[in-house]
């Protein structure tokens, strides 16, 4: 028996319309699949739609037409309760670590949110929250800081924190060391990829460095203007490249 | 090097936001107690007439002097405290609860609802609120609960427009976006990451408004569209013996004070609670 995809999509596409605009079409008609362990990677330029296509994913943004089919389930429609609970097994890591928790709860409360929604009880999240800090390299003292108290890569460890709290099966990682100096940025990647180890996670991991996709993903997308123009293992990618956009994004790089 | 010149001002600043907000608290709790157990503070009974010692000057007895009926104006001042500030802070705290849930409502659901509410609340917004508490009252009646209806009416579409564009502001943040991602329903997060984030600059409003309104609230009191006499109001009690404000002022100087000095206090306290909650100010 063959193990289905964890995550698959089809014929995604995002088009904007506004008052007074032709309309924009941000991701068009895109496909991909990504295998239970896999790492794939998604690279293009700034304004490619990478965040358009993972917002769709993770439902935060309605999809123009296109289905997303999350372990076997199509969530393209879910609303409501059904989708929270397809958020069990997709979680993700955003671009701005301090943002993304809110400046009015500690960092335990925001990794603690999900446990609470999904009904443990309140020691029972206290003793997994500094569980999952301590994953993350983090001391468990840092539950009762609040964001503003922390600094970058400390806050993305407990972002990472916050999204393996519930045992997702996906975790998507949209520019999650983007805003990070190299040496931290080194350092996050290394606990994502020992998460993944022990996790056995599947990663979704938008980047606009090629160099750190190379290390990291199994598998390239190369996202230019909505669409898909490449895909392939991340070495020959580089090595040889088949489109002209991608030979312009790695030399623009290496 | 450069952490201290810049570190020192704003705690300075901070510690007399404290002490301002501790001192003007204080003092509005005192009006608010004064308001809340005006009848065992009066000397004299405020209603009681005793026309041989009407329109007494001040003296040690009666300290505000007596009206023409010669009613003890300091009682009567005391009492109406109940009357006008309570009537203040009941329509600042329903303006308030009304435009905030509305305002959130709008920001947070958007689409042809919010479009059409934000058109009703500009319509209000346009109304000159004398002349729509006049139109009230020409409707409904005059009287005190018609005066706080009038003025409801006309300014809770402020409290929308804050509410909403704070909601807006709000819904696109990364960590609402990580709320949702946790399983937070819909009344989750308004309650617990929205309305927090919110409720700052809207309370901050409502403080400000408090003096606001109690003014609103004598004038239409005074113009008789608000309390009605014998009810101790301090609008009402003005307007009462304004026609003897040549020959005996302090008659109507008592009740003016009284408002002078409560919108005062509401209004530095205001003042101080929006400096308090203003970032900038804090040492952070
Ligand atoms: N709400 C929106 N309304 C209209 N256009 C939008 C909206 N959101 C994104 N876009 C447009 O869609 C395109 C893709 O944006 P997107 O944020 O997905 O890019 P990205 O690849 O994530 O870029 P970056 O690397 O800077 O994060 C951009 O041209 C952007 O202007
Ligand atoms: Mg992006």
């Amino acid at each position: 028996m063959t193990v289905g995809p964890i995550l698959r999509v089809d014929n995604l596409t995002k088009v904007f319309t506004r008052k007074g605009q032709p309309p924009f079409t941000a991701v068009d008609h895109i496909g991909f699949e990504l295998m239970p362990g896999e790492c794939l990677g998604i690279i293009g330029e700034s304004g490619s739609g990478k965040s358009t296509a993972v917002n769709m994913v993770t439902r935060l943004t309605d999809a123009t037409e296109g289905t997303i089919i999350l372990d076997g389930e199509d969530i393209t429609h879910k609303k409501g309760r059904q989708l929270q609970n397809a958020y069990r097994k997709m979680q993700m890591v955003f671009q701005t670590p301090t943002e993304s928790f809110d400046p009015r709860h500690t960092l335990g409360d925001g990794i603690g949110e999900s446990l609470r929604n999904f009904g443990h009880c309140r020691a029972e999240v206290d003793r997994q929250v500094a569980g999952l800090l301590k994953q993350c390299g983090l001391p468990a003292d840092f539950a009762k800081r609040y964001p503003h108290q922390v600094s970058g890569g400390q806050c993305q460890r407990a972002a990472i924190a916050r999204a393996i709290a519930i045992k997702p099966k996906l975790l998507i990682c949209d520019e999650a060391t983007s805003a990070l100096d190299v040496t931290i940025q080194k350092e996050v990647l290394a606990l994502l990829r020992q998460l993944r180890q022990e996790l056995s996670l599947s990663i979704l991991f938008i980047c606009h460095d090629i160099a750190l996709v190379q290390q990291f993903c199994d598998r390239v997308l190369v996202l230019y203007r909505g669409s898909i123009v490449e895909e392939g293992i991340p070495n020959e990618v580089i090595r040889n490249p088949r489109n002209d956009y991608t030979r312009r994004l790695i030399d623009s790089i290496l | 090097m450069m952490k201290q010149p810049t570190v020192r001002p704003a705690k300075i600043r901070r510690d007399t936001v404290k002490a301002r907000l501790i001192v003007f608290s204080i003092l509005a709790v005192l009006l608010i107690l004064c308001s809340l157990f005006s009848e065992y503070l009066t000397p004299y009974d405020p209603y009681l007439q005793d026309l041989s010692n009407a329109k007494a000057a001040p003296t040690a007895q009666h300290i505000f002097g007596t009206d023409r009926y010669g009613r003890d104006m300091l009682s009567r001042v005391i009492v109406g405290s109940r009357t006008s500030i309570f009537s203040t802070l009941l329509l600042v705290a329903v303006i308030t609860v009304i435009g905030t849930v509305i305002g959130v409502f709008c920001g947070w659901h958007g689409g042809k609802i919010d479009t059409v509410l934000m058109r009703i609340s500009d319509m209000f917004l346009a109304f000159p609120g004398l002349v729509f508490a006049l139109a009230v009252a020409g409707v409904l009646g005059g009287g005190l609960h018609n005066a706080i209806f009038a003025l409801a009416a006309i300014s809770w579409p402020k409290y929308a427009r804050i509410a909403r564009s704070q909601t807006l502001s709000q819904k696109e943040t990364p960590y609402l976006r990580a709320a949702r991602l946790s399983g937070s329903g819909t009344v989750k997060i308004l309650a617990m990451h929205i309305l927090p984030n919110i409720i700052g600059p809207i309370l901050v409003t409502s403080m400000l408004d408090i003096g606001t309104m109690m003014m609103e609230l004598a004038g239409l009191s005074f113009l008789g569209l608000g309390a009605k006499p014998p009810i101790a109001e301090w609008g009402s009690m003005m307007s009462e013996n304004r026609a003897l404000m040549t020959t005996v002022p302090w008659i109507t100087m008592a009740p003016g004070l009284a408002i002078f000095v409560s919108v005062m206090i509401f209004n530095l306290l205001g003042d101080t609670v929006r400096d308090y909650a203003d970032p900038k100010a804090r040492g952070r």
